[in-house]
């Protein structure tokens, strides 16, 4: 391996063999055998469709699959590809896979990414997830565009969501950061997006990689570093967003370690920037800002409401470290009532969540602790964001995402001074 | 010589005797006194500056995730930076009035002082035990009440509590042995609770709670699965 390079020799001779390019299009991968050949095949499509006259090249970062993963790429770059076979390159289309050291993280995958885009000073790269089964090559064109043409730095993606799905970063994620960040980002953990060569070399410059944010969660970072930095940034409205559900999916903990461990923790590296911030700002949209499709949700909202009470109850020592005596009082309250009556309501959550931020920075208990009790809580709110949208059209909903929003910008003075030590 | 010129000379022969012991023994007295008052300025010096380092290392703190500073509040202790600042300006002062005492050349009682002084390493490392153990406890239990409920399992506040007793008792049992207290009593002590401990547990597991075992089981690698994808879809 070359010294202080996350690049193995063999890639890097792959790569030289390739020279410089246009266009990259990385896709971090560990066991998706079942999904990749479809992305992959859809990613060459979106290629030839729109930039046949672009040097590109697509580099699989594999985390050491075992299930045959990394043939199933190389044999996706050179099939025909089916309903397009009148698309014809005018330059090689490249395709590279490695395995990058150290199993699967996607951060470190990200890592391999960004340094390859430097190294072949792609102008506009892209990555894209081998688990999104919904990709059209179309996202292609939406996602790199601006960048390529338009020179935006980085481009998220807006996605057609089900109800029930991404709760998460639409009850948490999506409006702290957009209070705290002072910009719009619908999609700030986004498992697809583009980004100029530029922003890539920022990025891949920064001192995060040997830290566990440089492992999991780097994505959500890259997009707060970019914000920070000053970047133009826009987001793009791709297609629905449908995914295969694999063993680290539905894990709700992991999945706030990803995203909201690393807000909480880039609210250290960057304090001087949204402690300034007020109010938010929307970034350029492409495309449609939002869209929500009604589907009946498979989600269970009792199953929901019984874990948030039984959590707040059986963890109730680890909140008494966390929250503030006043905002325990009203949970416990809340979880006290029966479920028909049971609302959480913006306000709590948003101090809810302004309380957790602000003991995290103080580190009152080991900070993955923190995030972890922080799960039980959000199962609360999920319940009562399903239930108060039960009903709803897609502009209730979004009227109802938009005043949580508000909600979190509204009380930001709260968490600065909960930062400060005033309260 | 008579009688009395006889007692007069063992009588000042003696006063001599006393004049000179006492002669021999105040400047060692005041050897004994001056080290003994030098030695409260340094241990007063040394509990102060291991105060000020223990603030500014947030000792406290890191006490209270412990769980030390809710076991010495209940015992109406001192917060834990003061108490082991006070532990070791007495250990300190009581090594210079010993190192004092020595002066005097009293018999047998540098044995004494060397055998306390061969005691200390062992003192200092029994209390970093103890510490360090409340601290594992504290850390593991809590890790594991916040394992047991995101994973829905029941009873997380036992399963919890259990760690924590067991790291206690571990810890405990390591504390008296370096400082050879009861090494034999602690350690046939830790080994019946915990193996009564563990046969509770076995037995609790196989007789009482089979049904619930089985529940368990079959939740968690029959129907968990999809019960999970149900219920937290696609958080993000």
């Amino acid at each position: 391996m070359a010294e202080g390079s996350i690049l193995t020799d063999d890639f890097l001779r792959e790569l030289m063999n390739v020279g410089e390019v246009d266009i990259l299009i990385g896709v971090p991968t560990f066991n998706d055998a079942k999904t990749v050949g479809q992305v992959v095949q859809a990613i060459r499509a979106g290629l030839l469709k729109y930039f046949p006259r672009h040097r590109s090249v697509i580099i699989n970062a594999d985390g050491g699959s075992k299930d045959g993963t990394q043939d199933l790429v190389r044999a996706a770059s050179i099939s025909d590809l089916p309903h397009v076979s009148n698309l014809h390159a005018l330059r090689t289309l490249h395709c590279i896979s490695t395995q990058y050291p150290g199993g699967p993280a996607s951060g470190t995958a990200l890592q391999t990414i960004l340094a390859a885009g430097e190294l072949l000073r792609a102008n506009a790269s892209a990555v894209v997830s081998p688990d999104s089964t919904s990709i059209e090559p179309e996202w292609m064109e939406r996602l790199l565009r601006p960048v390529a043409r338009d020179n935006f730095d980085l481009v998220t993606p807006v996605y057609g969501r089900q109800k029930s799905e991404g709760l998460l970063v639409r009850s948490l994620v999506y409006p702290m950061s957009r209070a705290l960040y002072a910009k719009r980002v619908r999609e700030p953990y986004p498992t697809e997006f583009a980004f100029s060569g530029r922003l890539g070399s920022h990025f891949l410059g920064q001192d995060i990689w040997s830290q566990e944010v440089g492992h999991i969660g780097a994505e959500i970072y890259l997009v707060i570093s970019a914000i920070a930095g000053g970047f133009r940034l826009a987001q793009s409205f791709v297609g629905t967003k449908s995914r295969v559900m694999d063993h680290s999916s539905g894990d709700l903990v992991f999945a706030m370690r990803q995203t909201v461990g690393v807000l909480f923790w880039s609210l250290e590296q960057y304090f001087p920037v949204w402690s300034a911030q007020t109010e938010s700002q929307p970034i350029t949209t492409i495309g449609a800002e939002h869209e929500i499709s009604l589907e009946p949700a498979r989600i269970n909202p009792k199953r929901l409401h019984e874990m948030f009470v039984r959590g707040v109850a059986e963890i109730e020592p680890v909140l008494k470290s966390i929250l503030s005596a006043q905002t325990l009082g009203e949970l416990q309250r809340a979880a006290s009532v029966p479920e028909g009556s049971f609302q959480y309501s913006d306000e709590l959550w948003v101090r809810t969540a302004y309380e957790f931020a602000a003991s995290y920075h103080k580190a009152v208990i080991s900070r993955d602790h923190i995030i972890q009790a922080m799960a039980p809580l959000y199962r609360g709110k999920a319940y009562t964001f399903l239930e108060q949208n039960r009903d709803a059209t897609p502009a209730e909903m979004e009227s109802n995402v938009e005043a949580l929003c508000q909600t979190f910008e509204r009380s930001k003075p709260y968490l600065l001074e909960l930062w400060n030590g005033k309260k | 010589m008579s009688q009395w010129q006889k007692f007069v000379t063992q009588l000042t022969q003696a006063t001599q005797e006393i004049v000179s012991s006492i002669a021999q023994f105040l400047p060692r007295l005041m050897v004994m006194l001056l080290i003994v008052l030098v030695g409260w300025l340094i241990a007063y010096v040394l509990k102060s500056i291991l105060r000020s380092i223990l603030r500014l290392a947030r000792f406290d703190k890191l006490s209270e995730h412990a769980g030390a500073s809710q076991l010495l509040r209940k015992a109406a202790l001192p917060p834990s930076t003061e108490l082991l600042s006070r532990f070791i300006f007495w250990v300190a002062w009581i090594s210079f009035i010993l190192i004092g005492a020595s002066v005097l050349g009293i018999g047998g009682l540098q044995e004494h002082i060397s055998h306390f002084f061969g005691f200390l390493p062992r003192l200092f490392a029994a209390v970093f035990i103890f510490f360090f153990g409340l601290l594992a406890a504290s850390f593991f239990s809590r890790a594991a009440l916040l394992a047991a409920v995101n994973a829905d399992l029941p009873s997380p506040r036992l399963v919890s509590f259990t760690i924590r007793t067991m790291i206690i008792i571990f810890a405990l049992s390591m504390g008296f042995e370096e400082l050879g207290l009861g090494e034999r009593t602690v350690l046939v002590a830790f080994a019946l609770v915990f193996g009564a401990l563990m046969l509770g547990l076995a037995l609790a597991f196989g007789i009482g709670g089979h049904e619930l075992a089985r529940r368990f089981l079959e939740r968690r690698f029959v129907h968990e699965r999809k019960e999970q994808k149900e219920d937290e879809l696609s958080p993000l």
